[in-house]
């Protein structure tokens, strides 16, 4: 059993197998473009941004943190109308963050989970918001109720989400 | 070389961020992004779409399984009460053939030239870009089955968008409640022109429209032409909401007709025939002509049966009766077709021309003459699916081409 330490914490690190690592991301962008069409609430929620926080927390690596955001949020532009790069940024950030937070919290009880999804919820929104509205002119809207209230959804969807994705890691 | 590796995450975060960034400046900058951003595009479609194709082909044959075979539960009822309805628009048919032959003299004098919608493809709608700031969805035709950019999309309630982008095997289509995307529109009734856009939120509003016009809620919105895309006539929606704007436009919120977030199937407009118009050679078909079309026809009797037989006239004139009742209603007669229509006995006489020919050789003729409802065209489109009926004596064709299928 491998044991990184950080801060004078012990936090575990843990790994997913390739195949984890290509499809589950493919399968949330997919379910993402596929689900609002026969359910149309489930637009509220950002499947690929939930892995994105789950590989980011789990594996605690910055650089695959953001990588992983980066190739996601890529993934997610190409099939919008829009200039490829704004669901990128956002997702990078958020990969970045969430691994870089990973290290020095403990993310593994589904409260933190919570919490911690809500908060890069909010992050990733506002980023992509500054993104699309101060680099490309887009007309969008801000409202934080909506915002807050799609981020509890997103948190109480991302709670399941990991514990998914605690059965297909591995300790490295 | 310690600096650096103490900050290696940090600049490698900044390094992507500028790649993204940069690319995105080049991007915008750009007139025609999708070209620059095409293969990364492409891997991604051709990445999802085969699931989304896979999972909506299960759908829809375990759906046909069970609506076929399982679950036929009031379709006696059903077919009653669709054959009534067939009855009454006939009827109706007839009015407005007389109502569009009319149009069509007048438009031929001024030297009108009609739009008409004459090739559509039938499409599946597989899946959507994921994002509540891109409504997009894709369907399952793309440059293989020579669908290009632009093209209008349609369901049989109203317009749904455009062709955005095309791969080889899909598509990617701009539903209307998208903010980049512009319709030209106008009040049916009022004949305000306007340009319907998609907000933010994914409402659909009309712009343009000045403050000091009056334009009342409930008001169909149909495509003006002006756009190049939408054939003039197409319905877009109805009017709900009326409120003063920010500048001296009015702010008309509008309810599209086809429902956008529940999209399953679409038709592909892959051809506009543009003609000058002309009026109908044939002759004014007449409603009596069309009741007796209509009547059941009388077999013809052997010769030696008919010589045998004493005459009763008494069978048809009850027979005639029955299938009229329903549809002499006063509202579906015209006045000449009031004016015409003779007695039973006289119906009788009428050639058998039957009705589903009949009804195609006018439906075929009003859905070219109001070529425009989408309604009319997918009705052309399921005439044309079978092949073309002769033309009957009751009701010619009007000169004007069919929506036809391509072959999918």
């Amino acid at each position: 059993m491998a044991i990184t330490y950080t801060s004078g914490e012990q936090v575990e690190v843990y790994r997913f197998s390739i195949p984890a690592t290509v499809l589950i991301p493919l399968a949330a962008v997919f379910l993402q473009a596929w689900l609002p069409l026969r359910f149309p609430f489930f637009s509220i929620f950002d499947l690929p941004l939930l892995v994105t926080i789950g590989f980011a927390t789990a594996r605690r690596s910055p650089l695959a943190g953001l990588l992983t955001g980066s190739l996601i949020g890529i993934l997610q532009d190409a099939l919008t109308h829009h200039p490829i790069g704004l669901y990128g940024i956002s997702k990078t950030v958020v990969g970045f963050g969430a691994s870089s937070l990973g290290i020095k919290l403990d993310v593994e009880n589904a409260a933190a989970r919570f919490l911690l999804t809500i908060f890069f919820y909010v992050v990733h929104e506002i980023v992509y918001f500054m993104i699309a509205r101060g680099l490309v002119g887009s007309r969008m809207a801000w409202s934080w109720p909506h915002e807050l209230l799609s981020g509890v959804a997103n948190a109480l969807l991302g709670v399941l989400v990991f514990m998914l994705l605690d059965r297909v890691k591995q300790r490295t | 070389m310690d600096v650096l590796g103490r900050y290696r995450n940090l600049i490698v975060l900044v390094g992507v961020l500028f790649a993204q960034v940069l690319g995105l400046a080049v991007q915008v900058k750009r007139t025609n992004d999708s070209e620059s951003t095409r293969v990364i595009r492409i891997w991604a479609v051709g990445a999802v779409t085969p699931l989304e194709k896979a999972l909506v082909w299960m759908q829809t044959s375990t759906g046909k399984i069970w609506h076929s075979y399982f679950y036929l539960r009031g379709v006696r009822a059903e077919n009653r009460s669709l054959k009534a309805q067939i009855e009454r628009m006939s009827l109706e048919q007839v009015r407005m053939s007389q109502d569009a032959d009319q149009a069509r003299r007048l438009q031929a004098l001024l030297g009108f030239k009609e739009q008409f919608i004459s090739q559509t493809m039938a499409a599946q709608v597989i899946g959507g870009s994921g994002s509540e700031q891109s409504r997009v969805v894709f369907i399952d035709k793309g440059e293989n089955d020579h669908l290009k950019r632009d093209m209008a999309v349609i369901t049989a309630d109203g317009i749904v968008g455009k062709v955005l982008n095309v791969y080889p095997s899909t598509s990617q289509v701009l539903l209307i409640d998208d903010q980049t995307s512009g319709v030209g529109a106008i009040l049916d009734k009022t004949r305000l022109q306007g340009i319907l856009r998609g907000t933010p939120s994914g409402e659909v509003v009309l712009e343009k429209v000045m403050s000091d016009e009056t334009v009342p809620a409930g008001e169909q919105v149909l495509t003006s032409g002006g756009d190049g895309i939408f054939p003039k006539g197409l319905l877009v929606g109805k009017v709900t909401k009326v409120s003063m704007g920010n500048d001296l436009f009015l702010n008309i919120r509008v309810r599209p007709a086809a429902d956008l977030s529940k999209l399953e199937e679409v038709l592909v407009v892959t051809r506009i025939d543009e003609r000058q118009a002309q009026p109908d050679q044939s002759g004014t078909a007449r409603a009596a002509d069309i009741l007796a079309g209509r009547l059941p026809t009388v077999p013809p009797k052997p010769e030696n049966a008919e010589k045998d037989a004493a005459p009763s006239p008494a069978a048809p004139r009850t027979a005639a009766p029955t299938t009229a009742g329903s549809d002499a209603k006063p509202k579906a007669a015209s006045p000449e077709a009031s004016a015409s229509s003779g007695p039973p006995a006289v119906r009788k006489t009428a050639p058998p021309a039957s009705s589903p020919g009949t009804s195609s050789g006018a439906g075929s003729g009003t859905s070219s003459g109001t070529a425009a409802t989408p309604a009319g065209a997918a009705a052309g489109t399921a005439d044309t699916k079978a092949s073309p009926k002769p033309a009957k004596p009751a009701v010619q064709p009007k000169p004007q081409p069919a929506v036809q299928d391509s072959p999918q």
